[in-house]
């Protein structure tokens, strides 16, 4: 064991994590955070806290992240390369684990277009590859990117993103190998709708052997309404919703909408639990927290395990 | 080649505002070749302003010059014998040539009329398109000769992200993934393995971060 991570003691004991997401406020109230942590108290094993995604200015994940770890959350800081260099995300690295946080996403970011400054100038000294490596390489070898020594090594457990339904598909499982060969313990994936194309997704990272070098925690989305799976569909990079989804959520009335797609939702987790390689959940309830522990009881997910 | 892309007229304008005398320096590379600077170019500018001259009943005198480039001293002396005759010199160069002949002549406001966007190629009669940052450290013998510096929007060296969808760049339906290129010709090569390999972090002292570059060769120095 080489963190205090929830995610890496209950891998290590064979078992299968729940995560959620957490997205900081456009404000400096702490108690979004706060009511939005409540919700989720005992539905999972640890909380990602988003580095203002979208683009969208928001509460800086690592001071949400605070707040989630005086409640008794176990945090996930989430860390994107599109607005710090390297001097920068070393700096917040041990930061966050001075104040004992244990788990980081490496991200690259979405690009600052997409959000509510598009004239910023976007950073990417390094990319979410690379910042794996020097999460790993200030852990585990005790130095920084240009060599320099770390005093007091930030134990981090490393975790990043990927997207099985981005192109081109066929070198899908070779970046994760990067990923993995970077150092990365734990992947959570983009929301999974489409399951056939995930589980063909898996099968080239079980070929690789991937899946036993880090622990797949695959995505989950509930849909709303149908015109926010139309919404993900054609506005969200990278989402891959199957027409028939989105068809069935428009053929039922308005107001049942909600209840269909936390079923759909619910559905969706207990297939991706049969695929092999897939050690964990993460439910991305967005806007929708107060939903995470219905689909974690609906889906069998619950008690979460009690770790001392 | 360099690229640009002219200035409003409007801006153009509001520069020249306090001045009576213009010279319109343009040059006969780059820009000339993307048709934003060249002789054609201080033509169809210099007609503007006398129209808009006659129009506005303002004095305006034009002198239209170009010469062979505003990036070498012997060529920017050739206005020497004439400069001092006019207010101001508008120039149609990248930003390159209009600093080197600020540079060359202190006393004279020398301002840009085009805005300098890339380091490019024709792609075909009209249309140009960035191929290189000039970061000072050349890596694409390993991402199948294409750049993922430039024509990545994230400049990501082990791209691609998570945005990459048809081919083309989450920023734009327009723009090609450099990614998406890269992988394809890495594979029409047969050198999907280079793919495998991770490109380290990258040491940016060659490149802009590393402050203002120069280069001497001392074996060609006189």
């Amino acid at each position: 064991m080489k963190t205090k991570s929830n995610i890496e003691r209950i891998l290590e004991s064979g078992g299968f994590v729940v995560t959620s997401e957490c997205g900081p406020p456009r404000g400096a109230d702490p108690e979004v955070i706060r009511s939005k942590g409540a919700l989720l108290k005992g539905v999972v094993d640890a909380v990602n806290v988003t580095d203002n995604q979208t683009s969208v200015v928001r509460m800086s994940s690592f001071a949400s992240c605070i707040l989630l770890k005086e409640m008794g959350f176990d945090p996930i800081l989430q860390m994107v390369c599109r607005d710090r260099n390297r001097i920068a995300i070393q700096s917040d690295i041990l930061g966050a684990a001075a104040l004992g946080i244990n788990n980081m996403l490496c991200l690259s970011g979405d690009h600052q277009k997409f959000g509510d400054h598009p004239k910023a100038k976007n950073v990417f000294d390094m990319d979410s590859i690379q910042l794996i490596n020097t999460v790993k390489t200030m852990r585990d070898e005790g130095r920084f990117v240009e060599g320099e020594e770390v005093k007091g090594k930030p134990m981090l457990f490393i975790g990043a993103a990927e997207n099985p339904f981005a192109d081109p598909f066929e070198i899908r499982a070779a970046r994760l190998a990067k990923k993995v060969k970077a150092g990365v313990e734990f992947i959570q994936t983009q929301c999974i709708y489409n399951v056939e194309k995930f589980e063909r997704w898996m099968e080239m990272v079980r070929v690789r052997g991937l899946h036993e070098e880090c622990a797949i925690l695959a995505g989950v989305t509930p849909f709303k309404s149908a015109g926010m799976a139309r919404y993900m569909k054609n506005q969200v990079p990278g989402m891959d919703v199957p027409d028939e989804m989105i068809e069935g959520l428009k053929g039922i009335p308005k107001e049942k909408q909600p209840e269909e797609g936390i079923k759909i939702c619910v559905e969706t987790i207990q297939r991706l639990r049969e695929i092999p390689g897939v050690r964990g959940i993460h439910i991305m309830a967005i806007e929708w927290e107060e939903k995470v522990a219905e689909i974690a009881k609906a889906a069998g997910l619950l008690p979460r395990p009690q770790l001392t | 080649m360099i690229v640009g892309n002219r200035k409003s007229f409007e801006e153009i304008l509001e520069m020249i505002k306090p001045y009576k005398k213009i010279l319109l320096l343009g040059c006969n590379e780059c820009v000339t070749v993307c048709s934003v600077g060249g002789e054609r170019e201080v033509g169809v500018l210099a007609s503007e302003l006398r129209l808009w001259s006659a129009k506005e009943g303002q004095e305006l005198e034009i002198r239209e010059h170009t010469i062979e480039r505003q990036c070498d001293h012997e060529y920017i002396d050739q206005i020497r014998p004439f400069v001092g005759d006019y207010d101001v010199i508008l120039s149609m160069a990248c930003g390159a040539g209009v600093q080197y002949v600020a540079e060359k002549y202190p006393t004279k406001p020398v301002f840009p009329t085009i805005n300098t966007t890339f380091l490019g190629v024709t792609l075909e009669q009209g249309v140009w398109s960035e191929r290189c940052q000039g970061c000072g450290t050349c890596i694409l013998d390993k991402t199948g000769g294409i750049c993922p510096i430039a024509r990545c929007a994230k400049s990501l060296l082990n791209g691609p992200c998570g945005g990459s969808s048809n081919g083309k760049c989450e920023v734009d339906k327009e723009t090609d993934c450099g990614w998406q290129l890269i992988v394809d010709r890495l594979k029409e090569l047969g050198r999907l393995d280079l793919y495998e390999e991770i490109i380290p972090i990258k040491d940016w002292t060659t490149s802009r971060d590393g402050g203002p570059r120069k280069r001497v060769r001392e074996d060609t120095r006189l």
